[in-house]
């Protein structure tokens, strides 16, 4: 039977949370020991994950201050996860401080402590909602309230899209999505793939199988069903690519090998 | 600020992008390289003071080590590097031209500071982080434990609120949860249902499958099921409800629990039972009804094998007298109390009483040995009414007459049994009543085809399927032909031509005697004029057209016969009517009135079938009648040779008696030469029969009569 909306989810913080082991391999400390255990498993098959992570916060970093340059500022970063540093508002705000930034998450802990991180920001908001029912994202209070749905909207799907499954079709509500924002919007999408991860298939596969014990499987993709989630979008230069080479600012020779990993893009809507 | 280079601006710069280079990558920032050694370049600067400052500023070194914290640099190995690089190349490019030991031994104590300021810096960026995680996690669980609770609110507020009974037990069956309405609906305080076992709860009336389907659905096999079922409430009555049963499974799936929703249908299903007893059930006598019998008799028509049924079909003798007279109160009375005897006659398994309405009933027997037992149960019918009914101080005594249907299954269908069964019990009360007959297929076939004319009467005379013959009514004293008798003839399309003895007694009973009577006369009259107008000169031809009691009473007798006459153009002289004795019997004035109106008018009435009732010789001089018919029993009696001689003196006698009141005497059925011989020589007037000719259509008369006015 389908959870009726009004019935709480539960939390159990005994269950590792990706956001939270995203954080550690951020090297932040907002996480739990089981959070560290699953991201220490993780990483003994793929050591590199703590650099995917940096390169996919640099991405970020750029694709928001490419978005701001575009005159986009409002932003709607679902899947935000643990606000560490570097986030989309500090990022935003920084280049364009009226810019209006609402984040979106479905982890209980990680909204508490969005809502913790923006207390007094007025410009910024924090949603407890999930990807698979925009309605409820683009009806919530915080979208109402800072969002103006009829000027472009710079939508994040950064590193979330991988932990949706196919039947919950994740196409269709990226397509709802689309549709709700105005043209110009921009859609900047970062996604993770077997492609360009320096080691053996057979090291990837053991990472993602930690993902598919703590019940948040890891869908790799490859480079064409990324591709598919800008349907009704124009690639900005110079398209999907490896998350390093999207506008790069950093000489390749600083780059670790692991930010080729995944790939980063950016749409812009017709 | 002047960078010239090799200044010491310069070589701080260079002490920074080396430092940058060392440890961003096992930074986590998400800056560029050169955006984070911009980030570095103060920390630098702060280094090369406290490298030169007059005192040792333990604190300062603390200060920066913390300064790494502060831009991320939370990996222990950038603290490590960072000291490789303090060590390395602070003095080299920021030692100037200062006391190269005494600056390798601030740096060395700087590096000391750093490792201790870092450590700690580290250690309260953990534990602060750990903490607003914990408070965020405590906080999301606050969240989730409010809503929790206002979940539970509601559900708690459907769950009392609800209008039907809920309950949640155990998977051994122990009852932990009941809501009120369910302990209203058993009647019950909490102990008696809470507490208790939903295995204890069995109940006769159970279907087979409950039980079944309970252990699949504890053992998970089954999701839920929804079921018909009863239960006893604690004071011994029957609750009955529609229950749905779901079992409640864990987060891993695991069955937990079972959910009983359950609606209570007691009264509905009360209602139902009455609501079928009504419908099936006569109000009056509380015996089944129609419905009910056509119901079991469907289903006894329709067993298989050899099975057998017995049928018998009661209507009570004289019923609607008493009903008249003694009002519908007490025929209903009697009815009941009929009701009541029938019922006592078929108490066996497999009889069945019934009534279908007004004073019909039936009893239905499939027993094994039918065609006995049917006759049995009509023996007990008859007898159960032959003793008087009280009521309201009488003593009423019923009779009925049984029709029986008996026979195998599978062959008639019930409402063909039914019609059988009726003719059957007409057959019965024909034959005087207080009796049973049984069913007989030509007896159902004659009345099934006298039925068929019946209905078939009024569109025949539509159709123009009726004509008439005429027979001859010859002169005794010359043998010359005076006129002819009307006999009405039906070409049925089936059955061919048909006597009126066939139709004529349908019609009266369906009054279509009426316009067919009429049609007749109009008919018969237009022909005797016809033949007047042919025969000039020859004598009058008369018309002897039959009148059937119902017409004699219809209002417009003698205006039809009038109008008809006058339109045809025929002298009233011309027309006989005959009316038979038996209508003529205890005629009173009222009844004679218009044929005593048609006689003043000059139309002869002859007495039809005269001898053959209770012939009232006194009444005949009341009569308005010109012509005596003798029926054709006498003049059989002459057929013989030497004639009767007893029928010869009774003829004589009439046709004197007739003579004396100036009554003419027609004599039918006359068939030999020696007859006609007689009936002349003892004064008979006229005469017909097959002797002069049988009845044929109107030009045979026609030619008869000019046979006879040459001959």
């Amino acid at each position: 039977m389908e959870r009726p909306a009004w019935a709480p989810r539960s939390i159990d913080i005994t269950v590792p949370s990706v956001s939270r082991i995203y954080d550690y391999y951020l090297g932040g400390s907002h996480n739990f020991e089981v959070d560290r255990e699953a991201a220490r498993k993780a990483m003994e098959f793929m050591p590199g994950l703590p650099k995917i992570m940096q390169a996919n916060r640099a991405f970020m970093r750029r694709a928001v201050r490419f978005a701001v340059a575009e005159g986009v500022t409002q932003f709607l970063d679902i899947g935000s996860g643990i606000p560490t540093f570097g986030n989309v508002h500090e990022v935003a705000q920084e280049a364009s401080p009226g810019a209006r930034v609402v984040y979106v998450d479905h982890d209980p802990v990680a909204v508490a402590h969005s809502g913790a991180v923006l207390k007094g920001n007025e410009n910024a908001g924090i949603v407890a909602a999930d990807l698979r029912r925009p309605q409820e994202i683009l009806r919530s209070d915080a979208v109402r309230r800072l969002i103006d749905l009829n000027r472009p909207v710079a939508l994040l799907l950064v590193a979330i899209l991988h932990f949706v499954e196919d039947t919950d079709d994740p196409y269709g509500k990226v397509a709802e999505l689309r549709d709700a924002l105005a043209p110009g919007s921009l859609l900047v999408v970062t996604h993770a793939s077997a492609d360009h991860i320096p080691l053996p298939q057979k090291r990837t596969e053991g990472a993602v199988d930690v993902y598919k014990n703590i019940r948040n499987p890891l869908i790799m993709r490859a480079r064409d069903d990324v591709a598919r989630f800008f349907e009704g979008y124009d690639m900005v230069e110079p398209g999907l690519v490896p998350l390093r080479d999207w506008r790069p600012e950093t000489a390749p020779e600083d780059e670790d090998p692991y930010a080729a990993s995944g790939y980063a893009g950016v749409g812009r809507k017709a | 600020m002047t960078t010239e280079p090799d200044g010491p601006e310069d070589r701080l710069r260079r002490f920074a992008a080396i430092w940058a280079r060392a440890i961003f990558p096992v930074t986590a920032t998400s800056l560029t390289r050169p955006e984070f050694e911009e980030q570095l370049v103060p920390l630098a600067r702060r280094l090369r003071d406290a490298l030169h400052a007059r005192a040792m500023n333990a604190a300062e070194g603390q200060a920066l080590g913390a300064a790494l914290i502060d831009v991320h640099c939370t990996d222990p190995e950038s603290l490590s590097r960072t000291l490789d690089c303090v060590d390395a190349y602070l003095v080299l490019y920021c030692g100037e031209d200062g006391p190269q030991d005494a600056l390798r031994t601030r740096a060395s104590r700087l590096q000391h500071a750093m490792a201790a300021g870092f450590a700690q810096a580290l250690r309260e960026r953990t534990l602060a982080e750990q903490e607003t995680i914990a408070h965020a996690a405590l906080h999301a669980q606050e969240a989730v434990a409010q809503a929790l609770h206002a979940s539970e609110a509601r559900f708690r507020a459907v769950f009392e609120g609800a209008a039907i009974g809920i309950s949640i037990a155990d998977l051994d069956g122990n009852i932990l949860e009941v809501n009120n309405t369910l302990l209203r609906m058993f009647g019950g305080t909490e102990q008696s249902v809470r507490g208790r076992n939903v295995k204890q709860w069995t109940h006769p009336e159970d279907a087979p499958q409950v039980w079944r389907l309970y252990e699949e659905l504890v053992q998970g096999d089954r999701e839920h099921y929804h079921i018909e079922k009863a239960y006893y409430r604690p004071d011994g009555t029957v609750l009955w409800t529609n229950l749905t049963v779901s079992l409640l499974r864990d987060a891993d799936g695991q069955p937990q629990y079972q959910l009983a929703l359950m609606e209570d249908t007691t009264e509905r299903r009360l209602l139902n039972l009455r609501l079928r007893y009504e419908a099936t059930h006569d109000a009056l006598t509380g015996l089944p009804n129609r419905t009910l019998f056509f119901e079991r008799l469907d289903k006894a028509l329709a067993a298989g094998g050899d099975a057998r049924f017995g049928l018998c079909y009661l209507d009570l003798d004289g019923f609607k007298a008493i009903n008249d007279s003694l009002g519908h109160a007490a025929g209903d009375r009697l009815l009941v109390e009929v009701a009541d005897r029938l019922q006592a006659c078929a108490t066996a398994p497999g009889e069945m009483v019934a009534r279908l309405g007004g004073d019909e009933f039936v009893a239905l027997t499939t027993g094994p040995d039918t065609q006995h037992e049917v006759d049995a149960l009509a023996d007990r019918i008859l007898n159960a009414l032959s003793a008087p009914i009280r009521i309201d101080g009488r003593e009423l005594t019923v009779r009925g007459s049984i029709g029986i249907v008996e026979g195998p299954a599978g062959e008639r269908g019930p409402a063909e049994v039914l019609r059988s069964a009726d003719i059957t019990m007409y057959r019965a009360k024909s034959a005087g009543g207080n009796r049973y007959e049984l069913a007989d297929p030509e007896a159902d076939a004659r009345v099934i085809t006298r039925h068929g004319l019946t209905t078939a009467l009024p569109a025949a005379l539509d159709r123009g399927e009726f004509f008439i013959e005429y027979q001859p009514l010859v002169k005794l004293g010359d043998g010359s032909v005076r006129g002819a008798e009307a006999l009405v003839r039906w070409l049925h399309p089936q059955h061919g031509v048909l006597g009126p003895d066939r139709f004529i007694p349908l019609a009266e009973r369906t009054g279509l005697i009426v316009p067919l009577g009429r049609w007749v006369l109009e008919e018969s009259v237009r022909q005797a004029r016809a033949w007047q107008q042919r025969t000039a000169g020859s004598g009058p031809l008369r018309v002897n057209v039959n009148l059937s009691p119902c017409q004699l009473t219809h209002p417009g007798l003698v205006s039809d016969t009038v109008e008809i006459l006058e339109e045809a153009g025929l002298e009233p002289d011309a027309l006989c009517l005959e009316v038979t004795e038996s209508a003529l019997i205890g005629a009173d004035d009222d009844l004679l009135k218009p044929l005593r109106r048609l006689a003043e008018m000059g139309v002869d009435i002859a007495l039809d079938d005269f001898g053959t009732g209770y012939s009232n010789l006194a009444n005949l001089r009341r009569l308005p009648v010109s012509v005596l018919k003798l029926d054709r029993s006498f003049t059989q009696g002459m057929q013989q040779f030497p004639a009767d001689p007893v029928d010869l003196k009774i003829v004589e006698g009439i046709v004197s008696l007739a003579h004396s009141l100036d009554l003419a005497v027609t004599v039918e059925g006359v068939e030999t030469g020696a007859q006609a011989e007689q009936l002349r020589l003892m004064g008979c007037d006229t005469a017909q029969g097959w002797y002069y000719a049988r009845p044929g259509p109107p030009d045979r008369l026609h030619e008869l009569a000019l046979m006879d006015a040459t001959g």
